[in-house]
């Protein structure tokens, strides 16, 4: 059963080593070590810092248009017939996803640090835009490693990244996706660790990131109580996120930990069945282990090799997740559960015929578990998913699942 | 004493440097690694490091990721390289052989298992790329009862407060990496290297080999110079991967490769 989480306990997490009770840590090569120090040294200054966080707020503001609305989809509801389904849009962020959030917030660190050059990992190639863009904005040399599956899969987003102004470097390795790309950020990173600045992702990867990314993240959680109680006068019975590194979930769940009566749901994606092998669920069906830079549970095989995932939606088709989510699932403070690549398509066509709101192929694996939950609670309770981010790029994908040509 | 510290204190009464060759267990294919790690020795190598391959290699360049690659699709696993070093053993009982890999495959084997297994098949040190010695509380003691020695690393990033600490945690040798990169990198600089590696044998007794980047017989005797002893990988993967059809001439290449280093890190001697 779950235990009580107190703002203390929180407050200690992750320790001084960065561990999420058994997961977390900083797994890497010691050419890295001193950079994650100094990383994190200076991050722990930056966060009490007035003027740093004043910036972030700004950008944040000014620049991707936050708060974004928490919105009540009435007609989604409706249809549904249970709980009232409320939408926090982070989909209507600058860039078109949540990613932003954490990449404004890591580049002001980029500049704090004196850092001219940043590098990123990307899979969907979202967060490689969002890297882009605030990288343009700032005049940061920028270079984004994919996969060169992805490169395919994606070409819209590698020519958006292009037109940034960033170099994309496509990976041949291993299998071509997003770990791959990680990878590669890594080993950049070892080789060029003087000047450069790498920006992960996700919540993923060797503290102090899975701390700082989620502390960017925090914004959409912050601002989804406070609407929700200016709007509705109460805080929600569950919240709804997708998780693939888990920063859009961590971003939603962190401020509500010790909201005793708020459920909250990570849904995986459960590609063919979990039953199939076809899937990118680690902890749905994985177990503990050690990948980039940290403990937390993976797809491996019984020999510790990372094994191949399958998505639909490219920015859930990674082998493990963050830390804090495989410390969450341990304590049974959060659960986490699949749906099929099926179910978000439909999850997807939903939104888009009810709503008039087009989600990302992995914010619609959000809706579809949201809607089978909202079903099965009472009139008077309220769910909120987090709609990470916006359909466009995936116009293409469904297009050709309908067999049309665009 | 380790069969490590034996070896590396022999070489040392006799002013001589270590050879340390690295190749990928199971490549080019899982058969004909133990014949292999034979030729190394007979071309000179003091110590063997046996890599593990691991599908996520983060640490390597291209070289030794295609050498994972290829032992990998033979079905190559942490179990086996236990076997391969058994078989070895049963011809060879001197030679010390380090393990070389990354943290997963251990921990799916699960810490105990692995130490006892290691042990019994005649592994001598553990080198894992991405266990820093503050994660390696829990294995480190597994290690110590076992007299297996850990090997860690020191890199141009690393402080002297931490060359401290982590020279404590360390036993057999401590393993520099000569620069800022990945395995197959070549833009060593030897001065570079004289400076730290002599900060480092200031700092503590454990000796300390040099690797990344050595390539060929002047760099092994420049580092050799230097340090307690050189450890050469890449260019044998590669020379691994272009001979693989052919045994005897991937023997012979590896020979003509190490026999030279080997006679260059002896001249020091003299
Ligand atoms: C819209 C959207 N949502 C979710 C994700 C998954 O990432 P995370 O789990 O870190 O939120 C991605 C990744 O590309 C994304 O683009």
């Amino acid at each position: 059963m779950s235990v009580k989480l107190t703002e203390e306990m929180l407050r200690a997490l992750p320790d001084t080593r960065g561990h999420f009770g058994a997961y977390g840590g900083r797994f890497v090569s010691e050419t890295l070590m001193d950079s994650l120090m100094q990383l994190e040294t200076e991050y722990l200054k930056l966060r009490d810092d007035a003027e740093f966080q004043a910036t972030f707020d700004k950008d944040l503001a000014d620049y991707v248009g936050r708060p974004s609305p928490l919105y009540f989809a009435e007609r989604l509801t409706r249809e549904t017939g249970g709980a009232q389904i409320w939408l926090k849009r982070e989909d209507l962020n600058h860039t078109g996803a949540h990613k932003v959030n954490n990449t404004i917030g890591q580049a002001l660190l980029a500049s704090f640090l004196g850092k001219k050059r940043v590098i990123a990992e990307t899979g969907a190639g979202q967060h490689g835009v969002a890297t882009a863009t605030v990288c343009a904005r700032l005049g940061l040399e920028c270079h984004v490693f994919m996969g060169s599956e992805d490169v395919k899969r994606q070409s819209l987003n590698v020519y958006r990244m292009k037109l940034l102004g960033a170099e994309v470097h496509a990976v041949e390795s291993g299998t071509k996706t997003l770990k791959d790309a990680m990878n590669e950020a890594m080993r950049d990173w070892v080789t060029n660790v003087d000047d450069t600045f790498y920006i992960i992702g996700t919540v993923a990867g060797p503290h102090p990131y899975p701390m700082l990314v989620r502390d960017f993240q925090a914004v959409i959680g912050r601002e989804t109580r406070r609407q929700a109680l200016a709007q509705a006068g109460r805080l929600p019975d569950a919240l709804v996120a997708c998780v693939g590194g888990g920063s859009n979930a961590i971003g939603l769940f962190y401020p509500f930990l010790t909201d005793e009566s708020v459920a909250m749901y990570g849904v995986e994606a459960g590609g063919l069945g979990l039953s199939t092998g076809q899937h990118a669920a680690p902890l749905s069906a994985g177990r503990p282990g050690v990948l980039h830079g940290n403990r937390t549970y993976l797809m491996e095989d019984e020999n510790g090799q990372i094994a191949g995932t399958h998505s639909v939606s490219a920015g859930l088709d990674y082998p493990g997740v963050g830390p804090e989510h495989s410390w969450l699932k341990d304590i049974g403070r959060a659960q986490y559960v699949s749906v099929t690549d099926d179910e978000a398509l439909a999850g997807f066509r939903q939104l888009t015929r009810v709503e008039g709101i087009m989600p990302a192929l992995e914010s619609a694996h959000a809706v579809a578990y949201a809607t089978k939950l909202a079903a099965s609670m009472d009139k008077g309770q309220m769910v909120v998913i987090n709609v990470s981010g916006r359909g466009d790029k995936d116009i293409h994908t469904i297009a050709q699942l309908d067999g049309i040509e665009v | 004493m380790s069969r490590i510290q034996t070896v590396l204190q022999t070489l040392k009464g006799q002013g001589r440097k270590a050879l340390i060759p690295y190749i990928t267990a199971g490549d080019p294919h899982p058969d004909r690694t133990v014949e292999l790690m034979h030729t190394l020795v007979e071309a000179g190598a003091d110590i063997i490091e046996l890599g593990v391959p691991f599908s996520d290699p983060m640490a390597d360049g291209p070289v030794i990721q295609l050498a994972c690659e290829r032992a990998l699709k033979h079905g190559t696993s942490l179990r086996q390289v236990l076997e391969m070093v058994k078989t070895f053993r049963s011809r060879d009982d001197k030679t010390p052989i380090v393990l070389m890999g990354y943290l997963n495959p251990v921990e799916a084997m699960g810490y105990e298992v692995f130490s006892d297994a290691a042990k019994a098949a005649g592994v001598d040190g553990v080198l894992t790329v991405d266990l820093p010695p503050e994660e390696a509380e829990d294995v480190a003691p597994l290690f110590a009862e076992r007299g297996l020695d850990p090997i860690f690393l020191l890199a141009p990033t690393t402080t002297e407060d931490r060359i401290r600490a982590i020279s404590a945690h360390s036993s057999g040798y401590i393993y520099y990496v000569s620069l800022k990169g990945v395995t197959g990198s070549a833009q060593l600089n030897v001065d570079d290297v004289a400076e730290k590696v002599s900060r480092i044998h200031a700092l503590t007794s454990v000796p300390v080999g040099v690797g990344f980047g050595i390539r060929n017989a002047e760099t092994a005797a420049a580092v050799g110079r230097v340090s307690d002893g050189v450890i050469v990988g890449s260019i044998l993967v590669d020379t691994i991967a272009k001979n693989q059809d052919d045994i005897e001439a991937l023997k012979s290449s590896l020979v003509s490769l190490l026999k030279p280093m080997r006679e260059a890190l002896d001249e020091l001697a003299s």
